[in-house]
């Protein structure tokens, strides 16, 4: 069930933009929900022993919230059937200013026969693309 | 490096993990979810399923169970303090459901070299009390090698 008609789509067609304002906070949250308290994401001193350039969002909460912007869409989190990233630049986090995170959704391909959309994200943080190949797999 | 020989080596199944809902409610807000099928147990359940149900990346937390134990195999020999998350999917049977119990199973589906590095591929089945397939999560993980 949902409100899309998918012979009204194109491919190409921008389906939503989001931007998101990942804090320090975010990320201390993030660790505590997955379970994932690598110091990276959340000490400074521990991120630059190990030769980052500061700490950096947990590439899964940047997977997690570029997904929303497919999900908004069809309004059903559980209608997201795949979903697939490559984590191809980091998003540091600056400690008063956080880091925004602008996400572009588009229509990549269009299965009318299994009423499936690709949608295929676009999540880029400071002019530069964060993610490669992030296509989420939609039942509508 | 990582072992090369443990490539097709399957890790025993996890202990169950209950899925609650105040955990994916937690997890939504984490991921900046404002679905209501993740935090309103009433509109999930009028759209069919029996409680709140997780946002499409949760399955990483049963996910990192199975990679626990893999990192702990001196056998596989990864040096988790070198690791980076290289890519990442995740492909549903069904949504993830508060309530479901669930174990997972995984496999080392490939173990590749790149120069210095390690690249290693983890194929994670989640199935439910059961039995049946919930999820397939496919990680990757690169293993920086001495430079």
């Amino acid at each position: 069930m949902t409100h899309i008609n998918i012979a009204s789509l194109e491919v190409g067609q921008e389906i939503g933009k989001t931007e998101f304002l990942l804090t320090r906070d975010s990320l201390v949250r993030y660790a505590g929900a997955s379970g994932d308290f690598n110091q990276i994401h959340y000490r400074d001193d521990v991120a630059a022993a190990v030769g980052l350039p500061g700490v950096l969002a947990h590439g899964m909460l940047t997977m997690g919230a570029a997904v929303q912007v497919a999900v908004d869409w069809v309004g059903n989190a559980g209608a997201v059937v795949d979903y697939q990233v490559r984590f191809t630049k980091p998003v540091v986090v600056d400690p008063v200013d956080g880091a925004v995170l602008v996400v572009t959704g588009k229509v990549g391909e269009i299965d009318a026969e299994n009423k499936i959309v690709r949608v295929d994200l676009e999540a880029v943080f400071a002019d530069t693309k964060v993610l490669g190949k992030a296509q989420a797999r939609v039942q509508l | 490096m990582v072992n090369p020989n443990v490539q097709g080596k399957k890790y025993p199944a996890t202990d169950p993990y209950l899925v609650g809902r105040e955990k994916i409610r937690e997890f939504a807000h984490a991921v900046k979810s404002t679905n209501p099928m993740n935090l309103d147990v009433f509109a999930a359940q009028a759209a069919g399923y029996t409680d709140v149900i997780a946002p499409p990346t949760f399955a990483v937390v049963i996910q990192e169970r199975s990679l626990a134990t893999v990192l702990a195999d001196p056998e596989a020999d990864i040096d988790f303090s070198r690791v980076v998350h290289g890519d990442q999917r995740f492909i549903h049977a069904r949504p993830i459901v508060a309530g479901d119990e669930l174990v997972s199973e995984l496999e080392v589906a490939s173990v590749k070299s790149l120069g210095a590095h390690s690249m290693v591929t983890f194929e994670t089945k989640i199935y439910d009390f059961e039995k049946e397939l919930v999820c397939t999560a496919i990680s990757t993980l690169v293993v920086r090698g001495d430079e």
